[in-house]
């Protein structure tokens, strides 16, 4: 669309970004007193390409989102966006930058459509240019019969379509999504996931944080994995699964009590085996043949599957499965 | 279209001295303000403009019967109502401006997150701030207004000098407006804000307000000249009957003053809470 005639000028300031790079971020930091939130992590974003931060609460992803969008300042590294500087350049920046918040931030003393307008004159867009795009924008998120209700009378999934809407008011080349679709309903989330793939399909990047692996699965083209403000694993979803866990995943139960004495005795089945408080995961190429070489041992399960190996594996095996407080 | 207004937009941007603070662009946090005004609570915004006139007829009328003529800032005899009737009209500056400026800017603040969005566009914490004290030296203004109006139907006013009681009330809202925001941006929980309140309620009744500071001992005299409100009510009162002295000009200055210390304040304040 628009892209290209902004992209050349602002790439020469770059320094040394690459044309069609759009985030580079070279050993971000962000310390709190002696808390690395952020620990020298290094990314970058093609223009167009849906970059997803995968991390259990606390990994630091709000906070890297925050200093991309220049309104948290960096401790150390280096980050452009667009070739700017977010800590010197924020406005700037922020013209170019569609923001989606982890918890709804709408003005509830607006009305909806009044929302999208004074968002966009936050930006000194012209009233010429936003009424027409603001009722583009409701047809968008599919609000357009609730265009002068008030906000809070708009169900959670409105509330997030029309937070979406409002990002895209000043028709930015980058949209960050942070847990765009938490404490959604699946109806929601399916509605939403439709509508920012289409923002895909019309050239907008994407990069979103989530801890929904369905989510980063359906959205993502790349993805990094940050635990304790570090990246654990960088890829696509299909790579990542291949390089961290295999194809498929036998699933058993046996029943708590046996659970805990049944590991010896299944050794050497698939190629890693996890011993979990309610079932047992053998992680194999086949599943099914691994379910052959168990019964073979004489052991019954109670239960049992196979499947497909998913993002969530990779996900608990790089970030680990104890809780994060 | 888009393309042409988003680069007017960064090119504003880029000419601005306040860094990464201000873009310029103030009035769409004021137009933003008015339309919520206009959209809900403009009767709550009454209540503002009715407790000095309450106050006014109660005390004025009320008291000033038993009262009687008291001596006014040029020393000829004055209704006990117009004596105090600037007191009050500098107390409602006052009040209105702080009360925009604190609870309001604390509510948007931490709980409804609207600066937050806000600085995620092409805002800055600058651009927040001058909108909200703008808005709240309107508000100011219209109470001002409304209360001369007032006074002029109950006879309280006598010369046309008493006209310039609203432009001064609107410079004594923006005082209080600046240093409120300043102050509001350390405030972390309700009971701090309570703070407020429990230094405006003697301010309001013990800086010369209904009585003449005369009163007090040489110290306390000195202590209530030390605060803001004294100077507001000393200069309304003066403008109140166009009699003007070498105070005059002390008491805009310390207006002056203490707008450009919360001003400076809450910049530097935004920036710490919000560019962190």
């Amino acid at each position: 669309m628009h892209n290209e005639a902004i992209l050349p000028s602002t790439a020469n300031k770059a320094g040394g970004q690459a044309p069609g790079t759009v985030i580079t971020a070279e050993n971000l930091t962000k310390t709190y007193g002696d808390v690395a939130a952020v620990d020298g992590i290094s990314f970058s974003v093609r223009a167009g390409e849906s970059f997803g931060l995968l991390g259990p609460n606390g990994a630091g992803k709000s906070t890297t989102m925050k200093m991309i969008g220049g309104v948290t300042r960096r401790t150390a590294g280096n980050l452009r966006i667009m070739g700017l500087d977010p800590d010197s350049h924020g406005p700037e920046v922020r013209a170019h930058l569609g923001v989606v918040p982890q918890q709804d931030n709408l003005d509830e003393e607006l009305r909806v459509r009044d929302n999208l307008l004074v968002y966009g004159r936050y930006f000194g867009l012209p009233l010429s240019y936003l009424k027409p795009k603001a009722d583009e924008l409701l047809e968008f998120a599919q609000l357009t019969d609730k265009a002068k209700s008030k906000v809070d009378a708009l169900s959670g999934g409105m509330k997030r379509r029309l937070t979406i809407a409002r990002s895209l008011i000043n028709e930015p080349r980058i949209l960050l999504l942070d847990e765009p679709t938490t404490g959604l309903d699946p109806q929601a989330r399916h509605i939403l996931w439709d509508r920012l793939f289409r923002l895909k399909e019309q050239g907008v990047t994407l990069v979103l944080t989530t801890h929904y692996m369905d989510e980063a699965e359906q959205l993502c083209d790349r993805l990094i994995v940050v635990d304790k403000g570090r990246i654990m694993a960088e890829g696509s979803p299909a790579r990542l699964i291949r390089e961290h866990s295999t194809r498929e995943v036998l699933e058993l139960r046996f029943g708590s009590e046996r659970n805990t004495t049944i590991a010896a005795e299944l050794d050497g089945i698939g190629e890693r085996l996890e011993v979990l408080p309610d079932r047992v995961l053998i992680y194999a190429d086949d599943g099914e043949s691994a379910l052959e070489q168990v019964a073979s041992r004489g052991l019954r399960p109670l239960t049992s599957l196979v499947r497909r190996s998913s993002l969530e594996d990779v996900f608990l095996r790089l970030t680990g499965r104890s809780l994060v407080d | 279209m888009s393309l042409t207004a988003r680069q007017g937009a960064a090119d504003q941007a880029r000419n601005r001295t306040f860094g990464p603070l201000y873009s310029r662009n103030a009035r769409a946090v004021i137009s933003r303000g008015m339309k919520a005004t206009m959209g809900g609570h403009w009767l709550v915004m009454l209540s503002g403009f009715f407790e000095p006139v309450l106050f006014l007829v109660s005390m004025g009328v009320g008291m000033g019967a038993i009262v009687g003529a008291v001596e006014g800032p040029d020393g000829t005899p004055v209704s006990y109502a117009a004596y105090i009737a600037p007191a009050l009209l500098a107390v409602s500056a006052m009040n209105g401006a702080v009360y925009d400026s604190t609870w309001n800017v604390f509510f948007k603040m931490n709980f409804a997150k609207l600066y937050q969005g806000m600085l995620y566009t092409s805002l800055g914490p600058l651009d927040i701030a001058l909108g909200e004290i703008f808005l709240a030296l309107l508000r100011g203004m219209l109470y001002a207004t409304g209360f001369t109006a007032v006074m002029a139907m109950m006879g309280l006013i006598t010369t046309p000098w008493a006209l310039l009681m609203i432009p001064a009330s609107v410079l004594i809202a923006f005082g209080f407006a600046s240093l409120g925001m300043a102050i509001t941006s350390f405030m972390k929980t309700f009971q701090q804000m309570d703070w407020i309140t429990f230094i405006m309620l003697p301010m309001f009744l013990f800086s010369a307000t209904f009585y003449p500071l005369t009163v007090y001992p040489q110290p306390i005299q000195w202590l209530i000249q030390a605060m803001p409100l004294w100077h507001g009510v000393e200069l309304l009162r003066q403008i109140s009957v166009g009699m003007f002295t070498a105070a005059t000009p002390l008491h805009i200055g310390y207006y002056l003053v203490m707008t450009a210390v919360g001003m400076l304040f809450t910049t530097v304040r935004l920036r710490q809470l919000f560019l962190k």
